[in-house]
C-alpha cells in the first residue's frame, strides 16, 4: 500500500521561502498571487495493513516537526 | 570536568569544540553517533555544529533519532549538562530538550559573519562568567537559524529568564532576537552562534573563552 504525507508550516508561522516564491511570481508578471505556502510531500511505500495510526506516529516522531509544522495523511 | 563531543556524519565543528573545551581544561572524548552509551561520569555533552546527515528532512531531525541522542536525552534528564551549538542547537530542539524550532533565515541566505550578542542572564553555568548586558562577538554560519516559538512558549522562556543570548542586530529573523535558549533546569543550552570559534587570537577574537571558562569553574567546583 502507499500513503502520502503532506507537511506544511502551521498557519501563523511565517514562511520565508513561500514569500520569496510569491515575490518571484510577481516579478514574472503573474499578478494577484496573494500568498504562497511551501511544504513537503512524502510518499511512503508500506506493508499492506499498515494502520493510519502507525503513519500518524511516523509523522509525530520524525516526518513533521509539530512545533512548527502540521501534517495530513492520504492513504491510497 | 569530563566532556563528550558527539560526532555525526556531517559534523564539522566537532574538533573546534574539543579544542575549545580542552583549552579551558576539560578532559574531552569524542563519541560516535552510533554509540548507544556515553562514556562513564560525563559532566557535559557538547553537540557540535555542521550538517548532520546532510540536513536531510529538517536540520537535526535525523541526528535527533540516532542512538547517541537517546543517551544524550537520558543524560540531560539525569541533570547532566548539554551544550548544543548551531546544528547542535537544531538537534536539541528536534529531541525536545529545548523548546521552539530553527527555521530558514528570513532573508533566505546562508549567513556567515561575526555577530554581536547580548548576555541576557548569568543564571546558568554557561553564562556565569558574565554580567547581564555584556556584549560578546561570536561567528555565525547558518542557513536555518531563525528561532521560532509560539507566543505561549515565548512568554514562558522570557518569564523564566531562559534566554541566554540575544542578537544586538537580528541577522536571521529570530523571534525576540533570540540567539540562545536554556532548558527549564538551566543545564541545557542551545545557541546558533559559535563560541568555540572565538577562543583563540587566530580566530580573530577570544570572547568565547568566558563561556568555556565559566562552565569549567562551575562544574569543577560542583
Amino acid at each position: 500500500m502507499k500513503a502520502r504525507v503532506y507537511v506544511m508550516l502551521k498557519n501563523g508561522v511565517l514562511d520565508p521561502q513561500g514569500e520569496a516564491v510569491r515575490h518571484a511570481l510577481g516579478t514574472l508578471g503573474f499578478d494577484g498571487v496573494q500568498g504562497v505556502r511551501q511544504g513537503k510531500v512524502i510518499e511512503l511505500d508500506l506493508a499492506d495493513g499498515t494502520t493510519e495510526d502507525a503513519i500518524a506516529q511516523m509523522c509525530e516522531k520524525l516526518l513533521a516537526n509539530t512545533v512548527i509544522e502540521s501534517y495530513r495523511i492520504e492513504v491510497q | 570536568m569530563r566532556a563528550a563531543v558527539v560526532v555525526f556524519p556531517g559534523s564539522n565543528c566537532d574538533r573546534d569544540m574539543a579544542v575549545a573545551l580542552r583549552a579551558a581544561g576539560a578532559d574531552v572524548q569524542m563519541v560516535w553517533h552510533k554509540d548507544a552509551d556515553l562514556p562513564a561520569d560525563i559532566d557535559l555533552v557538547a553537540v557540535p555544529g555542521g550538517f548532520s546527515f546532510g540536513d536531510y528532512l529538517r536540520c537535526g531531525a535525523i541526528a535527533a533519532q540516532s542512538p547517541i541522542c537517546k543517551a544524550v536525552v537520558a543524560h540531560a534528564q539525569r541533570g547532566g549538562y548539554v551544550l548544543g551549538v548551531c546544528n547542535g542547537f537544531q538537534v536539541l530542539t528536534e529531541t525536545g530538550l529545548l523548546p521552539g524550532a530553527l527555521m530558514r533565515n528570513s532573508n533566505l541566505k546562508f549567513i556567515c559573519k561575526d555577530v554581536d550578542l547580548v548576555v541576557k542572564t548569568t543564571d546558568s553555568a554557561f553564562t556565569s562568567a558574565h554580567t547581564v548586558g555584556d556584549m560578546v562577538r561570536y561567528p555565525v554560519a547558518h542557513h536555518d537559524g531563525n528561532y521560532s516559538i509560539d507566543s505561549d512558549g515565548l512568554a514562558r522562556i522570557t518569564g523564566d529568564d531562559r534566554i541566554a543570548f540575544s542578537y544586538a542586530q537580528n541577522p536571521n529573523g529570530s523571534v525576540a532576537d533570540i540567539a540562545g535558549v536554556l532548558s527549564e533546569n538551566r543545564r541545557v543550552l542551545g545557541m546558533m552562534p559559535h563560541p568555540e570559534r572565538a577562543v583563540d587570537a587566530g580566530h580573530g577574537g577570544t570572547d568565547g573563552q568566558a563561556l568555556f571558562r565559566g562552565l569549567l569553574d562551575q562544574l569543577v567546583s560542583a
